[in-house]
Parts: structure tokens; sequence; C-alpha cells
């Protein structure tokens, strides 16, 4: 589905991925894992089209086309989901009213029939059962007023309503306690599909005793260093992440 | 020009030479036969005045109009004391000198275009994207539509149902000839003609406008609106418009400039007066989108526009809504002066500018009864050069003991080189007032931009979204088909505005 070849990003002229390469199949769930600054946020919004992140080499194959020389809006439209670790507030501008232009913006471009405001309402209703998610969330302003629980936990929702094929996590834990986590855990196990993949982005290892991961990863300077099943995040857990540069340098000498 | 006079012009003259014999000037109306009579005033379709403003211009109009010579009177006044004045040059616009005498001040309906095929393609793309129907924009164009879309009947059966309840609803040139001691009680006790320079010059030359009144008692049975008028097709530059809501009287008016003019730097100076007397409700919503120019700044209407409303009763209420996205510069604050007891006075307002275009517009609230209540919520979104200017101001007099304010004051920024400002002035005289004032500058950030992208919508679709939900507040105070219209003219007006 995905296939991340050699990625070279830069920000404001400073490197920040150098080589990360990744290949994601239909059905599987990857967790990044990584310390601060490692460019683990960059790679979830350079999948997601960002603008201001310039690509001087590698290369994003997304089911068989060049993602990088797609527009967000058509990313989108060909199921590639970015939760952001920071949901944007857009006062005034009624969430079930985004949804629905966003859902149907997407099946526009798709060629598919958009949903008239019953069909749209049926399907909400039906996500809201699934998330365990309050009515009182549709009828407010998107993300407006929301606590920090409430904006992921919206992702979420939004993530569930628009069912994407390619879902990435950014950091979706951060500053949520662990109800609120469970419930987040739920909605994206509700979603795994053999059809569908995930990257889970994360710091901590808590999370991923709720979304259990086929692989970890461990992004640090830009590239993967690690990666292998489970275990290796529980190991992560354990060490903390200068293990793996105490690892690698061992490995190098 | 055809050089006969027509049969409705003869006895206007007469008329207008009654006026001016009481004042002992023979010769102008001498003169107004030389320089008029002969040349001028040919058929309505072509019937405009050189340009040029002088006492004989100002009598000319009231007689082409068949006024008594009260109301060339009450013009003539009006045009000395204007004489007297000099524009205002308070507000933060750039306005290049005006030559008033290189305007012309009466130019009835004009002869437009023969059908839609002659008619700008442009134009017609517009209206095409506000949805406006195919007759209605005919009619819009300026297109002699009469024979095309029988309004007639429409109107009629308006003017019926109206009639059957009391309320008056017709051009202001038919209620000073026919309703005038309605209007002499009220014309200019709201705004009188001294007020300021474009009132006063607009109450010299106005050609024409609307005038309602609700008797006491009387819900109006529907919403009142410029566009179902017939006679308000073309109506000239300045307007004068008087809606009067008796005791626990209430109407809705609604006036749509939906259309863009073409006529470019043209002068559009109006006035609106409203008087709502004991319980009375009057609301007034406008959807303005004059020309506003080309990209580059070029053309455009300026719309120097003076607007009040008198809560003269106790527990009356005034409410303006306005969108302006149209006019090269807007100068127009809509207030309300609440003299009755309990009155609440209201001033809903989304400003948009774009390109070139400059507004400065607000409001003024004047309390002056007991326990009056009033509130802002004005929204200014810039764009491209425009420059939006928010100015208001709250005055609390010293009798309106528990008087209230609240004002909310939000612009919005698109782009880098536009502006907004806030020049809010407040002046509290009695000490029991509370006056609350809050004020945001936004911009559409690129994270919002790309939080929509990221979900689907395309750029353009996405700025709409946000702009349309920085000015919901004011959007649902409008009737609904009015809302829907004025968020299809944010989005015309905004396109281009980001890329």
């Amino acid at each position: 589905m995905l296939k991340i070849e050699n990625l070279h990003v830069r920000i404001a002229g400073k490197d920040i991925l150098r080589g990360l390469s990744l290949e994601v199949k239909a059905g599987e769930v990857h967790a990044i894992m990584g310390p601060n600054g490692a460019g683990k946020s960059t790679l979830g919004n350079v999948l997601a089209g960002r603008e201001g992140y310039e690509v001087i080499e590698g290369s994003i194959r997304y089911e068989g086309q060049d993602l990088l020389g797609l527009e967000p809006e058509e990313r989108a439209a060909a199921g590639v989901f970015l939760a952001f670790q920071y949901p944007v507030e857009i006062p005034g501008v009624n969430n079930t009213y985004f949804l629905r232009a966003a859902l149907n913006a997407q099946r526009r471009r798709r060629g598919e029939s958009e949903l008239d405001s019953m069909q749209f309402l049926k399907r909400v209703r039906e996500k809201l059962a699934v998330l365990h998610l309050k009515d009182e969330l549709l009828h407010r302003a998107v993300n407006e007023g929301f606590s920090g629980g409430e904006k992921k936990r919206n992702e979420i929702f939004q993530m569930a309503l628009l069912e994407p094929k390619l879902a990435i996590l950014d950091e979706t834990d951060s500053g949520l306690d662990i109800d609120a986590l469970k419930m987040v855990a739920d909605g994206v196990n509700a979603m795994r599909d053999p059809a569908r993949a995930f990257i889970v982005i994360t710091h901590y290892q808590r999370l991923l005793d709720y979304i259990v991961p086929d692989y970890v990863h461990v992004l640090a300077d830009g590239r993967i260093v690690e990666s292998g099943d489970k275990s290796l995040a529980l190991k992560l857990e354990e060490h903390g992440y200068s293990w793996i540069a105490e690892r690698k340098l061992a490995g190098a000498a | 020009m055809a050089t006969n006079m027509t049969r409705e012009s003869e006895p206007l003259v007469l008329r207008d030479r009654e006026s001016v014999s009481s004042e002992g000037n023979e010769h102008i109306v001498e003169a107004i036969n030389r320089r008029y009579g002969a040349g001028f005033v040919t058929d309505i379709e072509t019937d405009t005045l050189p340009p040029g403003l002088n006492e004989d211009v100002v009598r000319w109009i009231s007689a082409r109009k068949g006024e008594p010579g009260w109301m060339t009177e009450w013009r003539l006044q009006a045009y000395r004391h204007w004489l007297t004045m000099i524009p205002p040059e308070w507000a933060k616009l750039r306005i290049a000198p005006i030559d008033f005498q290189a305007i012309s001040y009466f130019a009835a309906p004009k002869e437009g275009p023969k059908s839609l095929a002659e008619v700008d393609p442009k134009l017609l793309e517009t209206y095409e994207k506000l949805g406006v129907p195919l007759h209605e924009r005919a009619r819009l164009a300026g297109v002699a539509v009469d024979a095309v879309f029988d309004s007639v009947s429409v109107g009629t059966t308006f003017r019926k149902e109206l009639a059957e309840a009391g309320v008056i609803f017709c051009s202001m040139s038919e209620a000073v000839k026919e309703h005038p001691d309605l209007v002499r009680a009220y014309l200019g006790s709201v705004v009188p003609t001294s007020d300021n320079y474009f009132a006063a010059l607009n109450s010299a030359v106005f050609s024409d406008g609307s005038f309602v009144f609700i008797p006491k008692g009387v819900r109006c049975p529907m919403e009142l609106s410029t566009y179902f008028r017939i006679n308000a097709i073309n109506t000239g530059q300045f307007e004068r418009t008087l809606i009067v809501a008796e005791e626990g009287a209430s109407v809705s008016y609604l006036e749509g400039c939906t259309a863009p003019m073409r006529d470019e730097n043209q002068l559009h100076a109006a006035v609106v007066e409203l008087v709502a007397l004991d319980d009375a409700d009057i609301k007034y919503s406008t959807v303005q989108n004059w020309y506003p120019g080309d990209e580059n700044g070029l053309g455009g209407i300026y719309n120097f526009v003076t607007k009040r409303g008198d809560c003269r009763g106790v527990r009356s209420k005034i409410s303006w809504t306005q969108v302006e996205t149209g006019s090269a510069i807007t100068w127009k604050y809509p207030s309300c002066v609440l003299r009755g007891d309990e009155s609440v006075g209201e001033f809903h307002s989304v400003a948009l500018t774009h390109h070139h275009q400059q507004a400065d517009t607000g409001t003024k609230m004047i309390h002056i009864g007991r326990n009056t209540k009033s509130k802002i919520i004005a929204k200014g979104i810039s764009a491209g050069r425009g420059q939006n200017s928010y100015r208001g101001l709250v005055k609390v007099e010293k009798g309106a003991s528990g008087a209230r304010n609240y004002t909310q004051c939000d612009s919005l920024l698109i782009g880098k080189k536009c502006g907004a400002h806030t020049f809010p002035y407040i002046e509290v005289k009695n000490p029991s007032a509370i006056v609350e004032h809050e004020a945001t500058t936004s911009k559409i950030s690129d994270d919002q931009l790309f939080y929509c992208r990221s979900r689907g919508i395309a750029e353009e679709d996405a700025v709409s979204l946000i702009v349309d939900g920085f000015c919901r507040q004011v959007f649902r105070e409008l009737p609904m088909e009015f809302a829907v219209e004025a968020k299809k003219l944010l989005e015309v007006s905004l396109e281009g505005a980001v890329g």
C-alpha cells in the first residue's frame, strides 16, 4: 500500500528526515516510536501533504501512485488520513457540517455520489455509537473550545466517518487520560481491517498496550534505526531510547 | 435628444414656479426653462440632467417629481446648508476629491441593454454563481424586463394584501404626493437635513426611495423588500428611505443591492430613517454588492450612506443587519438613538474588502432612555489590499440609568497586504451603565487551510467554509434566502483571495 524509499526532507533549510524507508501493507499496524525531534511528526505531515516540507531525495509510492505529486485534498480522497497532533479550531463552523463537506468533497473527487443529510446522519449515528461519543460533539464548532482529550476523540471520530485506507495517528495519545486513551484505542481497533493500514506515531509504549502493532519502528536522527515486533516497544520502555543509540554504537564498533 | 417636453413635466414646472415665486426668484424659473426646458426633458427613457449642482438643479428635480412647495423648500434648505459644509475627513479612507459639479443629479430610468445577449458576460456569470433566477438576472442587469417578466401582477398582489393590513409601502415620490402629512411629520426627523455632508446632499437631490408606514398594532404580514417594488428598479444614486412603525407595530425590511452596478466611480449617497414608537419593532437587513471596482482599484461605487433609527417609544426595538461586500469605498454607520425607556438597538454587520476596496463602517448606539440596551456584532474581512475599519460609538447620556451595551468586534485577515482597524469610541455619562467591548483579530491560518484540505476540502472551499464560520453570528440574523445569498456573495467576492 505504502512504500517510502530513502526519504530526505528539509524544513527551513534543516534536514529532518535523512534516508527514511518504510513499507506498509494493507491490514498492518505500524508503530513509529522515537525521541523528541527525531522526525516523527514530519513523517506524518509529509504523508498528508503539508506545505513547507521540501523533499530533496527519495520517493513515496501509495497504491502505485506517486503520493508526493498529489495535493492534500487529493490524498484525502485517495484514502490518506492524518489524525493531527494538534487539531485545529475552526470557529463558527459546525462539526457535522464540516464533516459532511469533507466526506462529500472526497466522494465527488472519487466519482461517487454525495450523501444527503439523512444518509449522512445515519452514518454519523453508527460511528458515534461505536466510539461512545456524545451527540453534543456534533453541534459544536470544529474543535472550538474542545478540551485536549475532546479534540483527539474528535480526530478519531472523523477518521471513523471518513473511513480512510491509510490512517496516520500523530501522537494521538499525548495528553490523554487512561479512559480517553482506551476510547481512542477502541476506535482504532474497531476499524482494523484487512484492507486498511495504520501508522501510529507515539512517544510512549502505553498506547501500544491497547493498539497492538504488527511492527514497531524506532525513528532516530531522521531514519528508522531499528524495526521489530511489539516486543521492541517493551524493550524501549525498559531501556529508554539511549539504548538504541548505544546498540548502534556497539554495532558500528 | 428630442426637444419636446413631456406631458408629465409641464405641470410640474408650473408648480415649481409657485414655490419659486414665493421667494421672488422669477428669473430662476426662466433659467430653468432656458437651460433644461428645451433640451433635456424628453421622454422618460433618456431623461438626464447635465452634470452640475445649483439651486436650479434642486428645483428642477423637485419639479420633475411633481413635489409640493414645502418639499422643494425643504430640499433647498438642505442644499444651502450643504454649501456651508465640507466633506468629512475623519474616516480611515483614501478618497480622491469628488467634483460635485461633474455629477449628474438626475438620471431617471436609464436605457439599459435590450436583452441579456447585450449584457457583460462576466456580470451574468456572477449572477449564475449567486443563483439569481433567470428573470431576476435580467432585471438586475438593467434589461428592460417589463415585457419579459411581468412583475406587475406580483406587485399588485402584494399591494392588495398590504393595503388590507393598513400598511403603506410605496416609493418616496408617491408618498410625498399621496401621504404628505405622514412624510412631513417624519421626514428628516431622524436624520436632519443638516446632519452631515452627504445627508445634506441627499436631502437636496434625492431621487426616490421607499416609504413604509405600519399603523398602530399591525404586524406587517410579509417581509418587505425593495425587490418587490417595481418602481425601485434603477432608483437613482440618492435614495431616501423612511420607515415608520407606530405603537406596537412590527416590520422586517430587506434591502437587496445584490446587483453589481457597472457604472464606474458613481457616488451613491443614500439616507435611511427609521422611527419606532412605543413597543414597535423594526428589523432592517441589507445585502450590499455594488460594483467594487476592478482588481486594480479602478472604478466602483462610493457608498456614502447615512442610516439611523430612532427608538422613540418605550420598549421599542430597532435591529440593523448588514452584509457589505461591494463598493469601492463604504462609509456607513447604521445607528440607533435609544430615546424610549427600555428600548433596544442592535447592529450585526459583515463587511468584506478585497482587492483595493476600502470600508469604514460601524454603528452608533446613543443611550438616552433608562434601561436601554444595545448589542453590536461587527465582523470585518479583509483580503487582497483591502482596508477594513470598524468605527463605533457607544454613548450613554446622563439620564440613561441602567444602560447596557455589549460590543463584539472581530477582524479576519486573508493574505498579507490587507488591513483591519478598529476605532471604538465610548462615552459614558451615567455611572450605572455597563459597557462591554471585545475585539479579536485573526488570520485564516495555514494550519486551518491544511486541516481542511487534509480532510478532502479544496483550498477555495476551505476559505469559504472558514469565512462562513466567522460570519455565522451575523448570517443567522438574516432571513433564510438572504443568508444563503450572503454566503454565496462572500464566496464570489473572495474568489482568488488565497493562492
